[in-house]
């Protein structure tokens, strides 16, 4: 093992760079951001960025990257923050990755670049996800964006959806020169980003500059335009001149366990909890005119164990709420949250129920919720998904007095597009049928990616699809072949 | 930004704008609605679209102010722009020849059923509509339901135009006298529907209704406007919002829409206190408009 790469700006040998602690990241105070809105992590300072970087241990083969869905090069990119040049390192992450400030904060990075460093096997790994959001926040604050110069194509393409994997096929469309408008049903920008990620940990300022950024490189937006209602995919290939399409609508209608009393007031699905939340901002009531109930000194739970559960749970919290439960049917270990929000949301109060599930909602006489009739759970053999399923223990049924009920179970297909489309293929739970690789649909010129493809995942994964079909949408545009 | 071309009001606190709005105009059938946010720090609101011309690009909705979303909408003139207006949204309501249809329209529900009347009739059946209102000012689109109609029926509730009771007086009426009716199209208030409901369900008179629960995106993302139907859960915005009549749970729709009434209350309240002290409407929202 050489002591250091050749040409590294990187002085330190590898058995010192190990010697460095992880520098932890910078965040408010449990007790203090429980009560607030603002980001509870803080970013990296430059001196912190630098000896984070420091920790690098510049893996010939790097597997961080390979792990990567769009790809990252890290290695590059944390050298150059070793030698002091951020811009030109958050200019590398852009090669690859449209939106790093918002990756730098939403990804699992456990689950992909940090979950495959080789520093993890003997220390803690490289907080990559960290020094990503450093050189984007970096980058934003010197108002500096590296701007390519492209000839136009001359071809048209239309992206249905603002979420993460259709800003990432326009951002990277328009760098090869195509003209691009993407579709928004909602009013607002960022799909996901926007109604489902709440402020403290993704600020919405971030979305807009993210979006800013592609407008200034030529990317047009229009929002307010339902495809499948206020225009078809028909229509924009045919009339109005588009060449491909790529649909990103992203995960669709909230799924409900289908337990007597759902419909009591107070159960929520955790999209309309989250979206009256962060996209209309009912917790600035009344500020803002959409109405939220009101949590203070109410007790809430949230059913589910995935990243839409925690942030739906921890807004409860920032909105005055009594007692925060997460009541989730399978064990800690097999809970998909991201391990950071798991860990924030304990350090805020948030209690954990695990093994959990509610079988049934109790109201009162007008139809409030008072309750969740519960059963406690044990993991018997693997299931279909690989891990133990949960089966209830008779007898240990108990009554969780509630006054909110979040239900954070996941998403079934949303069919709008589908059904006004013919000749798109669908699976048999309703998504859209598109190549793993090229992402191709049943329909020439068509292209999708993300949630509507795969059922609910992550912002990162939607991106990688986007990266492909980006790749696959060039492809077929120059080519002229299907 | 949705320019309002023009704007008048109907009846007192129902008023018809004229909005500019190509893409919807194109789009729109009978049957569906539109969601609207009139300023940043707004709410988004199900609103009821009236008829569209799309040769000209516009769309015309009506609105009854309830909340105080709906008083600042009412506020608003020729000339004013409304933030964001998208749609077409929910499924566009089922046009065939069933024979002899019955339209009811309660109150403002009037306009909701006027476009699917008029295209029934276009379909060949016979419409007879029954409009009803709590009196005689609030009676709207007599004319425009008149000349879709082959009869049209009209009540008040306090006898200040044509006939004193209740739209289901008719319907009762129409029932007993042997008219031979393939179908209901119910529009109007919860009470108004669940008893047209009630009163067709003992013939198996096949019936539907327009449900109109709190929602906020409208593309089927926020399940916010469920409805029991059938004793199953429904998404009002993509699976509605017309619904078999008999198998909708009123009880629920009530309790339902009645979530936020104490938070729509302060809203409404404040407002009215700014107008109150002789504010214009846009000093009575965060910011101005």
């Amino acid at each position: 093992m050489s002591s250091t790469a050749q040409n590294s700006p990187n002085p330190l040998p590898l058995r010192d760079r190990m010697k460095i602690p992880r520098q932890p990241m910078p965040e408010q105070a449990p007790e203090v951001r429980a009560h607030n809105y603002a980001e509870v992590n803080l970013g990296y300072s430059p001196e912190l960025a630098k000896q984070e970087a420091l920790r690098c241990l510049e893996c010939e083969k790097a597997t961080c990257s390979q792990n990567c869905p769009v790809g990252v090069d890290v290695k590059s990119f944390v050298e150059l923050i070793v030698a002091g040049d951020f811009l030109a390192a958050a200019a590398k992450i852009r090669e690859d990755n449209v939106l790093p400030a918002i990756t730098g904060r939403v990804c699992p990075q456990e689950d992909h670049c940090e979950g495959n460093c080789k520093l993890g096997r003997k220390v803690k790994p490289l907080g990559v996800g960290y020094l990503e959001r450093f050189v984007a926040d970096y980058e934003q604050r010197m108002g500096f964006h590296a701007m390519p110069k492209v000839a136009p194509t001359g071809k048209k393409v239309a992206v249905v959806g603002s979420g993460p994997s259709g800003l990432t096929v326009a951002g990277d469309l328009i760098q090869k020169g195509h003209k691009v408008r993407v579709f928004e049903a909602l009013h607002e920008l960022g799909g996901v980003l926007v109604y489902g990620i709440p402020e403290f940990r993704l600020p919405k300022q971030i979305i807009r500059e993210q979006v800013d950024y592609m407008r200034k490189m030529g990317v047009e937006f229009e929002t307010d335009v339902v495809v499948g209602r206020t225009v078809t995919i028909d229509e924009l290939m045919g009339e109005e001149g588009y060449d491909a399409v790529y649909i990103g609508t992203g995960a669709g209608l909230p799924q409900f366990m289908g337990i007597p009393g759902e419909h009591f007031n107070g159960v929520y699905s955790a999209n309309e909890f989250l979206t009256r939340i962060n996209l209309m901002k009912a917790y600035k009531f009344p500020d803002y005119d959409e109405p939220m109930l009101d949590l203070h000194g109410k007790d809430v739970a949230v059913i589910g164990g995935g990243n839409t559960a925690l942030d739906a749970i921890r807004s409860a919290l920032r909105l005055g709420a009594r007692k925060a439960y997460v009541l989730y049917r399978r064990s800690e270990a097999e809970m998909p949250a991201r391990a950071e929000e798991a860990h924030h949301a304990r350090q805020e109060g948030i209690e954990f129920h695990m093994l959990t599930a509610p079988v049934e909602f109790i109201a009162n006489e007008k139809g409030w919720l008072t309750a969740a009739r519960c059963v406690r759970m044990e993991l018997g053999e693997p299931d279909a998904s690989g891990r133990r399923k949960p089966v209830p223990i008779k007898g240990s049924e108990f009554n969780l007095p509630l006054s909110v009920a979040v239900i954070a179970i996941g998403t079934t297909a949303n069919p709008i597009v589908q059904s006004t489309t013919p000749g798109l293929g669908t699976n048999k739970r309703g998504y859209i049928q598109a190549d793993e690789q090229n992402q191709r649909t049943t329909r020439q010129g068509v292209f999708a990616g993300g949630d509507i493809v795969t059922g609910s995942a992550t912002v990162i994964l939607a991106m990688g699809a986007g990266r492909r079909a980006a790749r696959s949408i060039h492809e077929y545009l120059t080519s002229g072949q299907w | 930004m949705f320019k309002i071309l023009e704007a008048k009001f109907l009846a007192p606190g129902i008023k018809r704008f004229v909005l500019e709005a190509p893409r919807i105009a194109r789009k729109q059938k009978p049957g569906q609605f539109v969601i609207l946010r009139i300023y940043e720090e707004g709410e988004r609101i199900p609103v009821t679209i009236e008829n569209s011309d799309p040769e000209r690009g516009t769309l015309n909705i009506v609105v009854q102010s309830i909340g105080k979303t709906t008083h600042l909408l009412n506020s608003l003139n020729a000339g004013d722009s409304i933030l964001d207006v998208v749609g077409p949204l929910g499924k566009p309501s089922e046009i065939e020849k069933f024979g002899t249809v019955v339209v009811v329209g309660g109150g403002v529900g009037t306009a909701m059923a006027y476009p699917t009347a008029a295209a029934l009739k276009r379909a060949g059946n016979r419409v007879i509509s029954i409009v009803g209102a709590r009196n005689k000012e609030l009676v709207i689109l007599e004319r425009e339901m008149r000349e879709v109609s082959d009869e049209l029926l009209i009540t008040t509730d306090d006898g200040s135009y044509v006939e004193k009771g209740f739209v289901t007086d008719k319907l009762r009426q129409l029932m007993q006298n042997g008219t031979k009716i393939d179908l209901v199209l119910a529009v109007g208030p919860i009470v108004m529907m669940k008893a047209v409901s009630e009163m067709t369900r003992k013939d198996g008179i096949r019936t539907m209704v327009s449900l109109n629960p709190i929602m906020i995106d409208g593309t089927g993302m926020c399940g916010g406007c469920r409805v029991l139907i059938d004793g199953k859960s429904e998404f009002a915005c993509v699976d509605g919002p017309e619904f078999d009549a008999h198998k909708v749970n009123f009880e629920v729709l009530v309790q339902r829409n009645s979530m936020y009434r104490d938070a729509e209350q302060k809203s409404l309240t404040d407002f009215k206190e700014c107008q109150h002290a002789a504010q214009p409407a846009e000093a009575c929202v965060p910011g101005g408009r």
